[in-house]
């Protein structure tokens, strides 16, 4: 007899695969990029998926396929959410401490440098006829 | 920066300047401007000299090792005293428009 198609293994990888290369999409929108809910539910049911597709390989193996090319993709899938994890709870919580940028009540160090146009911009010209300043240092375009 | 691109007119309301600082030349801020509509000026740093006076250098995180700011957000007042300080533990999570925003409203009494 044909044995059938383990789809929950299939579906279960495209699930875990779908939540790595996701994260593109979800950091643009500040609730799921603060913390990756939304990668990590796609983890979830991915990994759950294989794994039911896994035991069900084992436990019926005359029914559904899937014994090996089962655990190689629970085994890639593993990797790929440790991968997401050291990346996303670790690489990206490297971040300088910053002990001497200034802090409530001092006064702010001085500034001039040329916008996008090439202006020379200061912190005076900024705060010409503003009542404050927000300074937004990001990581940059590159 | 988008959220705060968006909001841009309740800052521009209160009479807050919102501008943005990174390593990146001028070039490159002029085309991320156009290509995102930001009305607001991008400063380039290109040797860090203001990032590092503000302790906000991130060394070696750049391109091919290169130094660059972390994530970081300043509001300093018309005197030049700041007045809140946002340094992130998480490079994904920023300071939000909102935050900005209800600072600015508590240490300005209303009417003022």
């Amino acid at each position: 007899m044909k044995r059938k198609w383990n789809w929950a293994i299939w579906v279960g990888f495209g699930g875990v695969v779908g939540g790595l290369f996701s994260y593109g999409f979800f950091a643009e929108y500040p609730i799921t990029r603060d913390f990756p809910w939304a990668n990590l539910s796609l983890f979830a049911i991915g990994g759950a998926l294989l794994i039911f597709g896994v035991f069900r390989a084992f436990g019926r193996p005359q029914l559904y396929r899937g014994k090996i090319f089962g655990l190689i993709l629970t085994a890639i899938a593993l990797l790929l959410i440790a991968f997401f994890s050291y990346e996303i709870f670790y690489v990206l919580r490297q971040v300088p401490l910053s002990t001497h940028a200034p802090r409530i009540g001092e006064r702010a160090p001085d500034l001039m440098l040329l916008d996008q146009n090439e202006q020379p911009v200061g912190l005076g010209d900024l705060l010409s006829g503003s009542r404050a300043v927000a300074l937004i240092f990001y990581r940059g375009f590159w | 920066m988008r959220s705060f691109q968006k909001k841009l007119s309740e800052f521009d309301a209160r009479g807050i300047r919102v501008v943005g600082i990174s390593v990146d030349p001028p070039e490159i801020n002029r085309r991320q401007s156009q290509k995102l509509g930001y009305t607001f000026p991008l400063l380039s740093d290109p040797k860090a000299e203001v990032i590092r006076r503000y302790d906000v250098l991130h060394p070696g995180a750049g391109p091919k090792g290169a130094d660059i700011a972390r994530p970081a957000e300043f509001l300093i007042d018309s005197s030049r005293i700041v007045r809140w300080v946002n340094l992130t533990e998480n490079i994904a999570v920023r300071a939000r428009p909102e935050q900005v925003l209800s600072v600015f409203n508590q240490i300005t009494p209303a009417g003022q």
